[in-house]
């Protein structure tokens, strides 16, 4: 789904988010508030630069206004991949990113993602999964890798992980993989603004992805792991 | 000096960094809590799935430790690698040791279980945020050989403090992966001056990204992590609106296509150049002062 469709379904006309680039920033009006949006488009790389926006947008929000809702808009292919960005620090920049996020929820900011389009690891992770919750799309697409490159790195079979995938969604990509592991805590399917409204009506902002992974049964034994530790 | 805190196993350098005979570990290999995963695809698992957490006293005080081996898998963050270290900051988020001690040796997400290993990897960061934000001192020490990559790169950067060794390398993408996916003429990972120039440690003391450079020396990381026990940095929006306008500068600074040598001069270091022949003490003295307000502690 393209970001200006997903506005539209969530908003209607009545919203002033533009992309710059591959950057996507404004604001839109959701029952009767306003919601800033910060986020990416076109299959963003991620690198120093976009982090590094994307961050000052959200300490823009947490300034002038407080306790505005983020609305993170994620569709990147990952993190950029090019010597001048580990070179300035491209881990830094992202780190940065993941805190200004941290802090508006701190600062009593509802932070919810979205993935209308691609989420692939490093671009992930200091955005959609640093949100209170992250939600997609049905046709999103979340992975950090296809299962033939996964085979190639690891030196499995692509058989093997096929027939394990069926069973077990740590090893395959795919949404309904990450709804039922917990890092997705819902798909929105149909009416966008339904979604978005239930997601700013639940104001629980612990992270209970371990949980959700187990109950779900995507993602059997980190939540009792975490809880073995706790005990110990 | 004569034993590298590089090539010591986790073990040997959580042992080396924390008081003697101190470290009390939860879920040993004896617990046998392994990656259900690996044990499917049939690839050799370890007791401990590559990662010891417990407590321990450092000069006295109460930490909670854990330390990544990045001879098992890389050090890459699997389902239950990732969960025992987000058990260790729960639980010092509910026990308030004086610090959480992370001595980080990882790939980053480990790619046999990467959908887990992904969200692993982000709730360590929420968790270490909450530890950081209880005002409970966070300790990253990047030492080992693997050095520190991927996700575990971004969370290391969350910490109060990042100590590292002159030939440690902390970074998001490994060289090999930029050059596979855009050419040696982009990243040459077999010029090893230029990889560690471009992520080693020097480069990251020098750039403000590392707040405390150490010779590759037990001793001197330990001495390092007891300096940082009472150093917070509370991330407050002052503080992060200064570290973004820090971070603008430097990127600015740096324009585009600016190899190290040339970025270092920008920043105000002198004789960039001969930085890559100097020892730890020698880069210290180097850094300029507009470049350390990007890090805790200065100088």
């Amino acid at each position: 789904m393209d970001w200006p469709t997903v506005a539209a379904r969530l908003f209607g006309n009545e919203h002033a988010i533009v992309a710059d680039g591959e950057f996507l920033g404004g604001t839109a009006a959701f029952d009767g508030a306003t919601i800033a949006v910060v986020g990416t488009t076109a299959h963003a790389a991620v690198g120093v630069d976009l982090a590094l926006r994307q961050a000052r947008a959200i300490l823009a929000t947490v300034a002038e206004f407080p306790g505005r809702a983020l609305l993170l808009l994620v569709d990147t292919q990952g993190q950029k991949l090019r010597r001048r960005d580990e070179l300035l620090g491209i881990h830094r920049a992202m780190a940065h990113l993941g805190c200004c996020l941290d802090l508006a929820r701190r600062q009593g900011h509802p932070v919810i993602g979205l993935v209308y389009d691609q989420a692939l690891s490093g671009g992930f992770i200091t955005s959609g999964l640093m949100a209170d919750a992250c939600h997609a799309v049905p046709e999103a697409e979340i992975r950090v890798m296809r299962v033939p490159a996964m085979a190639r790195v690891t030196k499995l079979s692509e058989e093997l992980l096929e027939s394990l995938s069926l069973t077990n969604p740590v090893f395959a990509p795919g949404v309904a993989n990450y709804v039922a592991m917990g890092g997705v805590q819902s798909l929105w399917d149909g009416d966008l603004a339904a979604g978005l409204r239930a997601a700013l009506a639940d104001r629980d902002t612990s992270d209970s992805r371990a949980q959700e992974g187990a109950q779900r049964g995507g993602r059997r034994v980190a939540a009792g792991v975490i809880q073995r530790v706790l005990e110990a | 000096m004569n034993v590298s805190f590089a090539e010591c196993s986790a073990r040997e350098r959580l042992t080396a960094i924390v008081d003697a005979g101190t470290f009390r570990e939860w879920l040993p290999p004896s617990a046998r809590v392994m990656s259900p995963h690996l044990a499917q695809l049939g690839v050799p698992a370890a007791f401990d799935d590559g990662v010891a957490i417990g407590c321990a006293t450092l000069a006295g005080r109460t930490v909670f430790v854990a330390a990544q081996e990045g001879e098992f898998m890389g050090g890459g963050v699997g389902e239950v690698h990732g969960a025992k270290l987000v058990g260790l900051l729960r639980r010092a988020l509910r026990d308030r040791p004086d610090a959480v001690v992370l001595l980080a040796e990882s790939g980053g997400v480990r790619l046999h279980e990467a959908n887990a290993g992904l969200i692993a990897v982000s709730e360590v960061m929420r968790a270490l945020l909450d530890v950081r934000a209880a005002g409970i001192a966070t300790l990253v020490l990047i030492g080992g050989a693997n050095g520190c990559f991927g996700g575990m790169g971004i969370v290391a950067r969350c910490a109060d403090t990042v100590v590292m060794s002159d030939i440690a390398r902390h970074a998001m993408s490994g060289p090999e992966v930029i050059e596979s996916s855009a050419g040696a003429g982009e990243f040459d990972s077999r010029d090893r001056a230029l990889v560690w120039r471009t992520t080693g440690g020097k480069h990251r003391w020098l750039s403000g990204d590392c707040d405390v450079l150490v010779e590759d020396d037990p001793a001197a990381f330990r001495a390092a992590a007891i300096a940082a026990l009472d150093v917070h940095r509370p991330m407050t929006l002052a503080a992060l609106q200064r570290e973004s306008t820090l971070l603008q500068w430097r990127t600015e600074l740096a324009g585009e296509g600016a190899d190290a040598f040339e970025f270092w001069t920008r920043l105000g270091v002198v004789d960039a150049r001969t930085v890559p022949d100097l020892d730890a003490d020698a880069v210290r003295a180097r850094r300029p002062a507009a470049v350390a307000a990007l890090a805790n502690g200065g100088s």
